[in-house]
C-alpha cells in the first residue's frame, strides 16, 4: 500500500489529447495475461509480454485486426456505432467518473476515454474524417494509440455510472467492452481477467477450484454454521431433482468477508427448509468474460443453464455478486435461454410468483429474502447486529444494470438497528464505484484502485464522521474483495459485510442454541435494548 | 488556437454571400442552386444515417437503470426512470428529448480540501433546454414564410413568442433566449478548462454557424431592414420548385440563406445528428424487462463450451473421492436395469 496519502488534485488539463503517448507506471496498470490462460481460451498470439515494454511484439498484421474488428462491431452493435457518432462533447460526463476524480487525468473523463476510440473510428469509417483529419478530430492508428487504449481501457470499471448523465445515454463502459474485444484480437488482454476467465472455463469457477475441494469448502461452512447455530446444517452439491440450483460467485466459499455471507444463505436455507443443491460444475456466478468480450461471456455462461437443465431444477437463485447479476439480469436469458425447461420461479415459502424474472428463471437472493421478510416468514433480532453502525454501497451492476436498489436496504432495515444512508449524490444510480471492479482489482494496480476508489472512500468517510459508521454492507463479491483495502486505506475503521452476513446474524432459528457469536466468531454484544 | 478554423469557415461564407451575389450568374447559384442542393444532402444524409442505425442490431437489451426496478409488488417501481414496459420507455424517452432528464441530473464534483464535494450545476441543462426550445419556435415562426395561408398555430405561435411588445417590430423571446444560450454554450467552451480540452474545432464550427445564422437574422429584422413581403415570394417559389430570383436578395438575406445551407448540408456529417440518435438510444429507449421477457440477438452465433460431459470426464477421480454423483456412472446404472 502506498505508505504517503495519494494526493488528489484537479488540475486544468494541458496539450491536446490527441498526442497519444502514455506513460506505463506500476500501481497504475495491471500486468499482461500469461500465454497460458490465453491458450487454454483459444485466444489469439498469446505471448510473453508486458506493458512496460517498449515492443509489445504485436501481430505484424495487428492493424488490419482491428479495424476489421472494428467494421465487423460496427455492423453487430447499434450501441457501438450510435455511442461513436452522436457525442456532442458537451462533457457533462466528465466529471462522474470515479477514475477522472481520483486521478485528475483527464483522459479519465468519460468522453475522452470514448474519443480515444472514436478518433480513430473517424479517421478509418467516416468520409469527414478520411478529408479533414485533425480538424475533426480524426487520427490514425499507431502503436501508441493502442498502448493508449489498453491503459485506459483497463482504467474504466465499465460502471455506467457516466451513462446515466449523458443526455444521450451513452455510455463509455460499452465502448470500453468493445476496446477490450479488439485487444483480445491482438491479444493485448491482463492476467487479473484471463486467468480467472481460463480456470472458470476449466474448472467452473474463478478460483480454479476442483470438485473435491468445491466440496471440502462448501463442507466447512456447513459445519462452522452447525456450530454457530447447533443445527444440523447440511448443503446438497450436485443433487438432482432438487427444486432450486443456487448458484454465487466463488470468493463466497474461498474469500473474507464473503465467506461470512455464505454462512448466512446457509442458515437461511436452512431455517426455511429450501429444497435446493449447489452444483460443483456450476461453481462461479461471476463472469470475468464480461470483462474481455460478449463471446467470452457467453463461453463461461453456458453452465449455468446447462447444469439448471441436467440437475432438473424448476428455477435459479443467484447470491450477491454484482458482475454476475449483469450477466444474468441483462445478456444470459438471450445467449443461452430460452430457459424453457425451468419454470417460472415461485417462492416455496410464501408463494410469491417472480413475475419479473418469469423468462429468466433466475432470482436475485435479495429478492427472494425481501420476499420472506415481508411475508413475515423469518423471525429476526436486530440487536444481534448492534455493534454495527451500517452503511449501504449500492455496486454499479445491481444498481445501474438492473435497479436492484431497495431490496437490500428492506433486508438491512429489518436486520440491523442502526442503518444510515450516504449522500444522495453517491448513492442508488449515482453510487460510485469502487474502482476495482470489471478485472481491475489487482495488486499491481493499488494504487489506481485507491484513486478510483476515492469518491466512494469519501462518501463513507462522511457518514462515518457524521453518524459513526463502522461497516460499509455491499451485494458485490468484486466489492467485498476490495473495499476492505480501501476502507482501511481512507477511512480506517470501517469492515465490509454482505447483506446475508448481517441476516444471518439477525435470523433467530428454530431449534438453535443460545448464539453467543457472531458469525465472524466475535463475541456478541447487545446494546441494551431501548426499543422494542 | 482549436476556434481559428471554424471561425475562417464561417466568415468565408459570410465573404462568399457578399462578394458572390453581386452578378445575376452568382445570385441564382448561391440563392437557389445552393439551398437546393444543401436541402437534398441534408434529406438524403439525414434519411441514411438514421437508417442505417434503424439497420444495425441491438444484440443485447441494455437501459441503464436509473432508478428502483419493478420486482415485489410492494416495492414502488421507478416507472420513468427504470421502466419495465414500453410504454414506460416511451414516457422516458419523452422525457429525454423534451426535457433532457439526463442532463437534469447534472452536478459538478469539486475538491475542497481532500473531500470530494458535489454541488448542483443545472446551468448547461437550463442553457441547453432554453437553446434548443427557443431553435424548435424559430424553425416553425419560418413556416409562414413558406406556406400560404400562413397556418393557425404558426401565427398563434408568433404572437405568442412576441408577447412582450418591446418596441418595433417586436422582439422575439426566443431570439433573445437563442442568441444568450449561444452565448453561453460558446463561452462555455472556452472558459470551462475541461470543455475547452475536450473540444475539437469541429465542436466551435456548429456554435459558429447557428451564431451567423443568428446574428443575421436579427440584423435583417432591426437594422438593414428587408423587405419581408418579398423575400415571401422568392422562398414560396422555392418551395414550390418555381424559384424567381428578385432584388429582395440583399447581401444580408443572402448571408443568411448561405449560413442555413451551410449548417444544413453540414448537418448529416456531424454530431449535429444527435438529433436523430437521441431516439435510438439502446441504454434508454429499452424497457427494463430482461428477466421476464426475452430479448432475442438475431446474431446469436455459436460458441465453444465447455460442457458438463468434458468437466465431468476431467474430474472423475475428484468427483469418485468426494463421493459426487456421476452422471456417466448413472447412464450405466440405467442400461444395468
Ligand atoms: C430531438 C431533437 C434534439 C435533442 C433532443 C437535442 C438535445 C441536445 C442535448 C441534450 C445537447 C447537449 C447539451 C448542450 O451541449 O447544449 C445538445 C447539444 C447541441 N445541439 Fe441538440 N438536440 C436536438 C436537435 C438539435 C438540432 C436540430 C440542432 C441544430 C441544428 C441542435 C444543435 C445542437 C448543438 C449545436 C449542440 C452543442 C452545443 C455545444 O456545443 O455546447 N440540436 N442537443
Ligand atoms: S455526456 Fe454524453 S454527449 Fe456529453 S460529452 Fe459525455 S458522452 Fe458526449
Ligand atoms: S463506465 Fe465508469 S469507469 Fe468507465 S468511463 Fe464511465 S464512469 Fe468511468
Amino acid at each position: 500500500m502506498p505508505d504517503k496519502l495519494l494526493a488528489i488534485e484537479q488540475k486544468r488539463p494541458e496539450g491536446d489529447w490527441r498526442d497519444a503517448k502514455v506513460e506505463f507506471r506500476k500501481g497504475t496498470i495491471c500486468y499482461s495475461a500469461a500465454p497460458k490462460n490465453i491458450t487454454y481460451l483459444s485466444l489469439p498470439n498469446p505471448r510473453e509480454w508486458q506493458p512496460f515494454d517498449a515492443d509489445w511484439k504485436l501481430p505484424p498484421n495487428w492493424k488490419e485486426i482491428i479495424l476489421k474488428g472494428m467494421k465487423e462491431r460496427l455492423r453487430k452493435y447499434r450501441s457501438f456505432r450510435l455511442f461513436m457518432e452522436i457525442c456532442v462533447r458537451c462533457g457533462a460526463c466528465a466529471d462522474k467518473c470515479h477514475f477522472y476524480v481520483g486521478s485528475g487525468d483527464p483522459k479519465n473523463m468519460p468522453v475522452l476515454r470514448a474519443e480515444l476510440m472514436r478518433s480513430v473510428y473517424r479517421r478509418y469509417f467516416t468520409l469527414t474524417g478520411r478529408l479533414f483529419r485533425a480538424l475533426v478530430g480524426a487520427r490514425e492508428l499507431t502503436e501508441d494509440v493502442i498502448k493508449e487504449w489498453f491503459y485506459y481501457f483497463y482504467q474504466c470499471t465499465e460502471c455506467r455510472r457516466c451513462s446515466v448523465f449523458c443526455p444521450y445515454g451513452i455510455d463509455t463502459a460499452e465502448i470500453t467492452m468493445m476496446g477490450r474485444e479488439l485487444l483480445d484480437l491482438i491479444g493485448c488482454n491482463i492476467n487479473w481477467v484471463m486467468e480467472p476467465a481460463a480456470n472458470c472455463f476449466r474448472t467452473g469457477n474463478h478460483l480454479g477450484v476442483q470438485p473435491h475441494a468445491f466440496q471440502d469448502s462448501i463442507q466447512f461452512a456447513a459445519d462452522e454454521a452447525k456450530e454457530i447455530t447447533g443445527l444440523p446444517i447440511e448443503v446438497p452439491i450436485n443433487r438432482k431433482g432438487a427444486e432450486i440450483l443456487f448458484v454465487m460467485p466463488s470468493a463466497d466459499y474461498f474469500g473474507t468477508p464473503h465467506y461470512y455471507t455464505l454462512l448466512g444463505y446457509l442458515m437461511l436455507f436452512h431455517e426455511i427448509g429450501l429444497d435446493y443443491t449447489v452444483s460443483a460444475f456450476a461453481s462461479e456466478g461471476g463472469n470475468f468474460g464480461l470483462f474481455s468480450s460478449h463471446e467470452l461471456m457467453k463461453r463461461l455462461n453456458a453452465k449455468i443453464y446447462e447444469e439448471a437443465k441436467r440437475l432438473r431444477v424448476k428455477w435459479i437463485l443467484g447470491g450477491e455478486c454484482g458482475h454476475m447479476w449483469r450477466v444474468f439480469h441483462q445478456y444470459m436469458d438471450t445467449m443461452n435461454g430460452p430457459a424453457d425447461f425451468l419454470e417460472p420461479p415461485v417462492s416455496p415459502i410464501t408463494g410469491t410468483h417472480f413475475e419479473n424474472a418469469r423468462s429468466t428463471r433466475a432470482v436475485h437472493i435479495c429478492e427472494f429474502t425481501a420476499d420472506l421478510i415481508h411475508h413475515g416468514k423469518l423471525r429476526l433480532d436486530p440487536r444481534r447486529n448492534d455493534r454495527w453502525n451500517v452503511t449501504y454501497h449500492d455496486s454499479c451492476n445491481p444498481s445501474r444494470a438492473m435497479g436492484l436498489l431497495e431490496e437490500p436496504r428492506y433486508i438491512l432495515k429489518n436486520a440491523c438497528r442502526n442503518f444510515h444512508e450516504m449522500p444522495e449524490n453517491t448513492i442508488r444510480e449515482q453510487t460510485f464505484c469502487c474502482g476495482s471492479g470489471a478485472g481491475l482489482g489487482t495488486d499491481e494496480n493499488l494504487e489506481m484502485r485507491l484513486r478510483g476508489g476515492f469518491p466512494r472512500a469519501n462518501a463513507v468517510k462522511h457518514v462515518r464522521e457524521k453518524h459513526g459508521v463502522n461497516l460499509l454492507a455491499c451485494i458485490c463479491a468484486i466489492d467485498k474483495a476490495t473495499l476492505p483495502t480501501l476502507m482501511e486505506y481512507w477511512v480506517p475503521g470501517v469492515e465490509v459485510a454482505g447483506v446475508h452476513e448481517l441476516l444471518g446474524n439477525a435470523l433467530v432459528m428454530t431449534g438453535e442454541k443460545e448464539r453467543t457469536t457472531d458469525l465472524r466468531g466475535e463475541p456478541l454484544v447487545r446494546e441494551e435494548a431501548t426499543r422494542e | 488556437m482549436k476556434a481559428l478554423s471554424p471561425l475562417l469557415a464561417v466568415l468565408a461564407i459570410v465573404g462568399f454571400a457578399v462578394v458572390g451575389g453581386h452578378t445575376h450568374a452568382g445570385l441564382v447559384f448561391l440563392a437557389v442552386f445552393v439551398p437546393y442542393a444543401a436541402f437534398a444532402v441534408f434529406l438524403v444524409g439525414f434519411c441514411y444515417r438514421v437508417a442505417r442505425w434503424a439497420w444495425i442490431p441491438v444484440p443485447f437489451r441494455i437501459p441503464t437503470t436509473c432508478g428502483q426496478q419493478k420486482s415485489l409488488p410492494w416495492i414502488k417501481p421507478a416507472s420513468l426512470d427504470n421502466p419495465s414496459t414500453g410504454w414506460g420507455a416511451f414516457r422516458r424517452m419523452a422525457l429525454e428529448i423534451l426535457l433532457f432528464r439526463s442532463l437534469f441530473r447534472n452536478n459538478r464534483a469539486r475538491l475542497h480540501d481532500r473531500r470530494l464535494v458535489l454541488g448542483e450545476d443545472r446551468y448547461l441543462w437550463l442553457g441547453a433546454l432554453a437553446f434548443h426550445w427557443s431553435l424548435l419556435v424559430i424553425l416553425l415562426r419560418h413556416l409562414r414564410l413558406f406556406v400560404q395561408p400562413v397556418p393557425v398555430f404558426v401565427s398563434v405561435l408568433s404572437r405568442l413568442d412576441g408577447a412582450f411588445q418591446v418596441g418595433t417590430p417586436a422582439l422575439y423571446i426566443s431570439d433573445v433566449v437563442i442568441l444568450g444560450t449561444l452565448v453561453y454554450l460558446t463561452a462555455r467552451r472556452f472558459r470551462n478548462p475541461l470543455a475547452r480540452y475536450l473540444s475539437m474545432p469541429i465542436d466551435y464550427l456548429a456554435l459558429f454557424l447557428l451564431l451567423g445564422i443568428v446574428t443575421s437574422g436579427l440584423l435583417m429584422r432591426f437594422v438593414v431592414r428587408v423587405d419581408v413581403a418579398a423575400i415571401k415570394q422568392f422562398a414560396l417559389g422555392l418551395a414550390v420548385f418555381r424559384p424567381v430570383v428578385t432584388s429582395a436578395i440583399t447581401p444580408i438575406f443572402l448571408v443568411h440563406l448561405l449560413l442555413v445551407s451551410a449548417l444544413a448540408a453540414y448537418f448529416p456529417f456531424s454530431k449535429l445528428m444527435h438529433m436523430g440518435g437521441v431516439f435510438l438510444s439502446p441504454t434508454r429507449n429499452l424497457a427494463n424487462n430482461n428477466r421476464s421477457k426475452r430479448h432475442v440477438n438475431p446474431w446469436n452465433h455459436p460458441v465453444k463450451t465447455h460442457s458438463y460431459a468434458e468437466w465431468e470426464d476431467e474430474f472423475r477421480d475428484k468427483l469418485k473421492t468426494a463421493n459426487l454423483p456421476l452422471e456417466a456412472e448413472d447412464a450405466r446404472q440405467i442400461t444395468g436395469h
